[in-house]
């Protein structure tokens, strides 16, 4: 499905909501604004290397990686995300003046103050992952937002995969 | 924000026949809702539209219960509303009325708006109740909520709840990128008024006793915490002075205390604040999530849920933390408990794999029933007579949720009349 067609959907349920019945085609179009243009219109983007600063956000983002999943209801760092984990810690010592937030994200199959529970233990399980790797406490920040933050919205498991992750975000004295 | 006005009630007296057969039993099962005729009250003065407004809202309000059927006025074969005589009940028995409230609508000359009205049970042709407001013209929805639950306590037996709000989590925007914001509401969906800005992410709002005050969760400042928000004021703060994030809270039924829940390096237990000192005091220490407490209506006991077990079940244990206890065993996991405002029942969230379902069971865990049918709720809250539960359905596809409401039995599940999506509806106790 195309953004477009997605976000004409979520415009005919807003209407729905107001009118008290979801409006014909015609009018949830007439009640859109215009879409954005479509990504293919753009030009190509140069190389990403070229403008990517050591040291900044982008690098820590683009180069090394922010995100490690989990398993259903565990918290624990996945085996395969430790060498991740490692590199995040070593981007770390190479900027001893970068502060992150670990910030941790749940499926949606879990009650939202549970959610919100599990989401704390997997921001916590990534922060000491990279303490254990020699990263000071006191440079990383914990934040849950249970299942509030979802990248992917459909109800399988391919999605709740992608949603249940731990995400390193530079918060600061990074090269800008 | 909240009109403190004074509204004067006062009983009616109706010389004839005492009490009346006329009544509902909510306690079953199945019954058929009592027809009942609500003519437009009769208006005098320079009251304009608002007689037929209040009897709207009054039928609106007994229709939504599903206890009451308000016969469609166009059926009315008797025109006349006339609160000083004794109704012709057999007008009125022709369309199968058995209850009818006949009330009027007088400007004063202060510019206050007297309203009165009487309930007849039209079978026995007795007064069952009378009743007379009198208050400023801006508070005429809350006169006729007042109606209707004067109409439903005196037909029920038990306490109505249409003289209340509720304060919800209003949603927009795409589920990736969500707004939340903080909002109140009549019952009915009526004077909807936002109270946050949407700037930072709201959750899981309740009310205290006396509808004052909110406790909530707020991310402002990208640290999530408990926040109270005086509504009167428009003032909200941090409670406490928490290391980490604070979440779920609950006031206690005398509102001297919150309950809620802090995370430290990531494990989450229950901690109970008294408000008028600060102090605070752990009550869980299990490395397990310790979440969702809510308080039992006597104060003494606080039911919350834990995953100590191996999954997310629903204990209770003394306001002090001692004799802590898992009360559900049936499958699933179990969460977000609220204990009824009777002290009857505990409402809950089950969950079945991506099912998820509001259940009540007995404060021992026994008699477990799902009343709800569509299997994405959760998030219960109760009316204040413990008779009826609102709850937050989510749609597929992270297109928003909606709120519902359902008899503590399962009928009467509906729609809650929202400003566009919104989620964690807690419904006040009735306004004092």
């Amino acid at each position: 499905m195309t953004q477009f067609s997605r976000s004409l959907k979520f415009a005919c349920v807003a209407a729905a909501l107001i009118l008290g019945a979801c409006t014909p085609k015609q009018a949830a179009v007439n009640t859109t604004p215009p879409p954005a243009p479509a990504p293919a219109a753009q030009p190509a983007p140069a190389p990403v290397t070229s403008r990517i600063l050591p040291g900044s956000a982008e690098d820590f983002r683009v180069n090394v990686g922010d995100t490690v999943h989990f398993g259903y209801d565990q918290y624990g760092v996945e085996e395969n995300d430790k060498a991740l984990l490692g590199r995040q810690a070593q981007w770390l010592a190479k900027y001893p003046a970068v502060r992150v937030t670990v910030e941790g994200h749940c499926d949606e199959r879990g009650t939202r103050e549970y959610n919100l529970a599990l989401g704390a233990r997997r921001a916590n399980a990534v922060k000491e992952y990279l303490v254990s790797q020699g990263v000071s406490a006191a440079r990383v920040e914990t934040v849950s937002y249970g299942k509030e933050r979802p990248i992917c919205t459909d109800s399988n498991e391919a999605c709740w995969t992608q949603n249940r992750r731990g995400v390193t975000v530079v918060t600061g004295g990074a090269s800008a | 924000m909240r009109k403190l006005l004074l509204i004067l009630a006062l009983a009616l007296a109706m010389p004839g026949p005492a009490l009346a057969a006329l009544s509902v039993d909510i306690t079953k099962g199945t019954f058929q809702p009592l027809p009942i005729a609500i003519p437009d009250f009769a208006t005098t003065g320079a009251a304009g539209t608002v007689g037929a407004d209040i009897a709207g809202v009054v039928r609106a309000d007994l229709e939504r219960s599903g206890l009451f059927r308000p016969i469609d006025p166009k059926a009315f074969v008797d025109h006349t509303s006339n609160i000083n005589t004794v109704p012709n009940f057999a007008n009125w028995r022709t369309i199968n009325a058995q209850g009818l409230t006949v009330g009027s609508v007088t400007a004063q000359p202060d510019g206050q708006l007297s309203v009165e009205f009487r309930l007849w049970d039209v079978n026995a042709g007795a007064q069952i109740w009378g009743q007379k407001f009198s208050t400023i013209p801006a508070n005429w929805r809350r006169i006729a909520h007042m109606i209707s639950d004067a109409i439903y306590e005196h037909v029920t037996g038990e306490k109505g709840y249409f003289d209340t709000r509720i304060v919800f989590i209003s949603e927009t925007g795409t589920a990736q990128k969500r707004v939340k914001r903080l909002a109140i509401m009549d019952q009915d969906g009526a004077n909807p008024i936002f109270l946050t800005n949407g700037s930072y992410m709201v959750l899981t709002p309740r009310f205290n006793p006396t509808a004052q005050m909110i406790a909530y969760m707020s991310y402002i400042g990208s640290k999530p915490r408990v926040y109270l928000f005086d509504i009167e004021k428009g003032q909200q703060e941090v409670l406490g002075n928490f290391p980490n994030m604070t979440f779920s809270p609950r006031f206690s039924p005398d509102g001297n205390r919150v309950v809620l829940t802090l995370e430290t390096a990531g494990n989450s237990d229950i901690y109970i604040m008294d408000l008028r000192n600060r102090s605070v005091q752990r009550l869980t220490t299990d490395p397990a999530i310790d979440t969702a407490p809510s308080f039992s209506p006597d104060g003494r006991q606080i039911v919350f849920e834990s995953d100590r077990g191996g999954s997310q079940q629903i204990y209770v244990m003394n306001i002090d933390g001692s004799n802590q206890r898992r009360i559900s065993f049936t499958p699933g996991a179990n969460g977000t408990p609220v204990w009824s405002p009777r002290g009857d029942l505990i409402a809950f969230t089950k969950r079945v794999g991506n099912q998820f379902n509001i259940g009540v069971m007995r404060p021992d865990g026994s008699g477990e029933n799902l009343i709800s049918s569509g299997g994405k709720e959760e998030g219960p809250t109760w009316a204040p007579n413990g008779r009826v539960l609102m709850f937050s359905r989510s749609l597929s596809g992270g297109q928003g949720s909606q709120i519902w409401s359902v008899d503590v039995t399962g009928r009467n599940e509906r729609r809650v009349l929202t400003p566009g999506s919104a989620s964690d509806p807690a419904w006040s106790p009735l306004i004092q």
